[in-house]
């Protein structure tokens, strides 16, 4: 039986359900300290003075550090270094750590952390991500608070909209987004002779490794890091553990003692990062007969304080700027800017959610401007097989968003013409992504993956890999690749915790990179190992090499079967090689800065949501009744985890869509919680058909593209022009709250 | 400090403490059963969720003045000598679990719907869980999963 496309139950399944899987807050070691963090209250302020001298003697502390005690240099380091690790001269957002307390339990560090004054001197602060690149506003960041910017030049913008019959442009805006992962943020950092080993919450171990080397002043091989099983992430646990990791570290680098540092819900909600609001204007134009013909957009991010990934956030937005549409005049500008608010990051979908809102909403708008059928006008302008993009990237493999939009259509697509008199009026949208696949050429030198295999005697097999599991099944998928590529069973074969020392730096688990990258190292790294067994197995079968066939526990040739255990032992009787590790180096990719134009990414995974909606006329509420979503993510390696990863993507998009907003005022975020940060729950989990259709890709392992991100990124625009088709309100800023609807229907009583 | 007598997973405990520590606190620190989880620590997740006298409830809300005599049941106590429970299987079986945090929580409050009532709808299983927030399965499995373990319990007793 070939394992590949199959359902098979989850890896880690027994361990969760049993409660036995050991997060970090599960896990303590003698004579641990506990870790508190004190946080700037002003948005933008200098610190005049801290004084600790009362609360270092409380009952239970050991120690408070501030950035006079960093061995090393006092930067987190991501892209553009500018962010400290605790706070020196200046305060750039509320939360901002400025010192670590450190205590013989968690009551007494908790109290000390409130007792400890620190002196500040108020300055202007900035909160609005467009004034911030006004001139005369407080500047945080260089001479015009600009963290990045990305261009598109494509075409001739001017002669594009000329030739253009209906052209629409229209300002819109998205909301913060909370990771809201339910494990928050949690490290341990426990010093090993010269070692300091770290375990904790995370996606990027070797970004943790780099952090803690840099902040510590150790070389990364006294830096060891190793990932505990981690409680969601989303994006949320990609750069910001280098920060917990370092305050853990340093403690227990100057105490010489174990040090845990497990985030509050609200600290970790004030302080950690989130999906950037965006401000986008977004004028396209298309000809009478339906294509898409010209676009310019200006694309906004409010960074927050410290750059962290924006730049590189902002990229991808900026390739995605055009959705999957084919358009021959383009103009992106995007910028990235500071403001004293909490700094963003990675979020799934990293900047396409934010833009896919708005080129999808005016793909339907544009449509209804034509009175042609909205899958009809996409059908008309989406990328095919040997179409450029608007980056100018000749598609050559796996692209099959035809298919997807198809495929959605025939299972969901009905637009009512009548119209009910009903208070609750039905509506119907469509909005397609596309996702490139890995870090492209914004990552490019993270752009590899490593992989250790190992067989051992009695026939099981170890393997490791850099990348990490945080929930999206990556753990069971690559087993499966494991398992197949040896012809060992798949219960035979395990990972183990993903550890700095085991494997070569692999870059970060983002980009729903982990199937093609650590996949394919994988199946490198099985390649020596399977000659061993193949070499031996046709010695013992008495047939060439080339004749042996390995599945499912088996060795065979012709009719004959010998187990693979036995073949194993003989193997390691003979001392052949039944361990290696595999490395793979992603495709060439390339970009031109000032024109934007270049192969950004190697592969694209592509998809279509459909949503059926309700909307109460009297309340304003939306209900999601059903959602279609069909992605073409190459070959399917484990259909049931895949359904998984749309299913909750899905829900993630609708909270988006309808319910997720964080109340920030002054750089304040207000809603620090659960029962204020309203996150969907059970009762809003609609209908959700997933369906893939499966167009392999060639360099993928068995065919494989990327998933992870993909599920979310066009399910808010798919509602918003359903709630259009069902009400005829365009919603132009996210999320569609009652309070928005209402707001509108009132505006134009009388209409229904 | 006050002296509290409860059972916890069948066993009978006795723990001296402070009157104001949370039941949260107590499994997981004091009597080291780390299965139950927290999320926010303000009954906003249902991370903690663990039975108590045959009922669901957040256990960092309920503090050790209130435990004398109680009998609690976590998510450690519900397969015996290794036998999975039904809940457990079935979310195994239908992919329910993806990063696993919330699931302990989860499934004891799967485990307090079953109890009262054995043959729930998709309605009521999702009013019962509305409390248990997750953030990774979008719940749909997870609802599924809760079917089924319903059906295997009243097909095997
Ligand atoms: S930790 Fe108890 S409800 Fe969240
Ligand atoms: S499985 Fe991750 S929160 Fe539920």
């Amino acid at each position: 039986m070939n394992i590949i496309g199959k359902d098979i139950p989850r890896k880690d399944a027994e361990l969760k359900v049993t409660g036995r899987a050991k997060y970090i807050d599960d896990l303590t070691f003698p004579n641990m300290l506990y870790v508190k963090v004190l946080r700037s209250r002003f948005p933008h302020a200098m610190i005049k003075d801290i004084d600790i001298s009362r609360t270092k003697n409380n009952k239970g502390i050991v120690t408070i550090l501030t950035y006079k005690d960093i061995p090393g240099v006092n930067v987190v380091p991501v892209v553009l270094m500018d962010q400290p690790l605790l706070a020196e001269k200046e305060v750039r957002y509320i939360g901002e750590p400025i010192a670590l307390i450190a205590g013989e339990d968690k009551e007494a560090t908790e109290d000390a952390s409130h007792e400890i004054k620190v002196e500040y001197e108020e300055l202007k602060p900035i909160f609005d991500p467009v004034l911030a690149m006004k001139r005369n506003s407080p500047k945080i960041y260089g001479k015009d608070n600009v963290f990045s910017h990305h261009r598109i030049r494509r075409g001739n913008i001017k002669r594009g909209f000329n030739e253009c019959d209906i052209i629409i442009e229209h300002r819109y805006t998205t909301s913060y987004q909370e990771h809201a992962y339910i494990e928050t943020q949690g490290m341990i950092a426990v010093p090993y002779e010269e070692t300091m080993v770290i375990y904790g919450s995370m996606q990027c171990p070797f970004y943790v490794q780099d952090a803690v080397s840099k902040i510590l002043g150790l070389p990364y091989n006294r830096v060891e890091v190793i990932q505990t099983a981690t409680g969601g992430a989303f994006g949320g646990k990609e750069d910001v553990p280098s920060l917990v990791a370092s305050q853990a570290a340093l403690i227990a680098f100057k105490t010489r003692r174990p040090a845990k540092l497990i985030y509050s819900r609200e600290e970790d909600i004030e302080s950690m990062s989130k999906r950037h609001p965006a401000v986008i204007h977004y004028k396209s134009g298309v000809t009478r007969d339906g294509h898409l013909n010209a676009v310019e957009v200006k694309y906004i991010l409010n960074a927050g304080a410290y750059s962290t990934l924006s730049p590189i956030v902002l990229w991808r937005g900026t390739v995605h700027a055009v959705g999957p549409y084919k358009c021959p005049n383009v103009k992106v500008d995007s910028y990235a800017t500071a403001t004293n608010t909490v700094p963003c990051g990675a979020f799934r979908g990293f900047g396409t959610p934010q833009i896919t809102f708005a080129v999808e909403s005016q793909m339907d708008e544009l449509a209804n401007k034509l009175n042609m059928d909205p899958i009809e006008f996409r059908l008309k302008n989406i990328l095919r097989k040997g179409d450029r993009t608007v980056t100018g990237h000749l598609i050559k493999d796996s692209m099959e968003l035809e298919k997807t939009l198809k495929k959605a259509a025939q299972i969901g697509w009905k637009i009512k013409k009548e119209e009910s008199k009903d208070y609750i009026k039905r509506g119907i949208g469509v909005a397609c992504n596309y996702y490139g696949v890995g870090l492209g050429a914004g990552g490019k030198h993270l752009s590899k993956a490593g992989a250790m295999v190992s067989v051992l005697g009695d026939g099981s097999v170890n393997f490791a890999v850099g990348t990490t599991e945080m929930g999206q099944g990556m753990e069971t998928v690559l087993s499966q690749v494991a398992a197949s590529e040896l012809g060992i069973k798949y219960e035979k074969v395990s990972i183990v915790l993903t550890d700095t020392t085991r494997v070569p730096d692999s870059g970060p688990t983002v980009a729903s990179r982990a199937t093609v990258m650590s996949g394919n190292a994988l199946i490198k790294a099985c390649k020596p190992i399977k000659k061993s067994i193949t070499d031996i197995a046709a010695k013992m079968l008495g047939c060439a090499p080339s004749k042996v066939k390995l599945a499912n526990g088996f060795a065979g040739f012709e009719k004959k079967r010998i187990n693979l255990d036995d073949v194993v032992s003989e193997c390691f009787k003979e001392k052949r090689i039944m361990s290696a590790q595999g490395w793979y180096k992603a495709p060439y990719t390339s970009w031109n800065k000032a024109t934007g134009q270049g192969k950004p990414y190697f592969i694209y995974s592509t998809g279509t949501n459909i949503a059926k909606v309700e909307v109460n006329l009297l309340t304003g509420e939306v209900l999601v009744k059903k959602i279609v979503a069909v992605h073409d993510v190459g070959r399917v390696i484990n259909p049931q985890t895949a359904a998984g990863q749309v299913e909750g993507g899905v829900l993630q998009g609708v909270g988006y869509a309808l319910f997720e907003e964080m109340d920030s005022r002054d750089g304040k975020i207000q809603n620090t919680n659960f029962s204020t940060y309203i996150l969907p729950t059970s009762k809003d989990s609609p209908q959700i058909v997933s369906v893939f259709v499966e167009d392999p890709y060639p360099e993928g392992p068995f065919g494989a593209k990327g998933l992870g991100e993909q599920p979310l990124i066009g399910v808010a625009p798919a509602i918003t022009n359903a709630i259009f088709n069902a009400t005829g309100i365009r919603v132009r800023d996210l999320p569609a709250t009652p309070e928005k609807i209402i707001l509108e229907l009132d505006s134009r009583q009388g209409k229904f | 400090m006050i002296k509290i007598k409860f059972t916890v997973n069948s066993e009978e405990r006795e723990i001296v403490t402070e009157p104001t520590r949370t039941l949260l606190s107590i499994l997981r620190e004091e009597l080291g059963l780390t299965g139950t989880k927290e999320g926010c620590g303000k009954g906003e997740c249902g991370a903690c969720t663990v039975i108590m006298d045959g009922k669901p409830v957040p256990s960092c809300l309920v503090l050790a003045c209130q435990l004398d005599g109680c009998e609690i049941t976590t998510i450690e106590g519900l397969s015996e000598n290794g036998n999975l429970d039904p809940l457990q299987k079935a979310f195994i079986e239908e992919g329910a679990v993806q990063c696993g945090f919330c699931i302990p929580g989860m499934i004891m409050s799967a485990k307090a719907l079953l109890m009262r009532n054995p043959s729930p709808t998709e309605d009521e299983i999702k009013e019962a869980i509305s409390g248990n927030l997750c953030r990774c399965t979008g719940y749909t499995k997870i609802v599924k999963a809760i079917e089924k373990a319903a059906k295997m319990i009243i097909h095997h007793g």
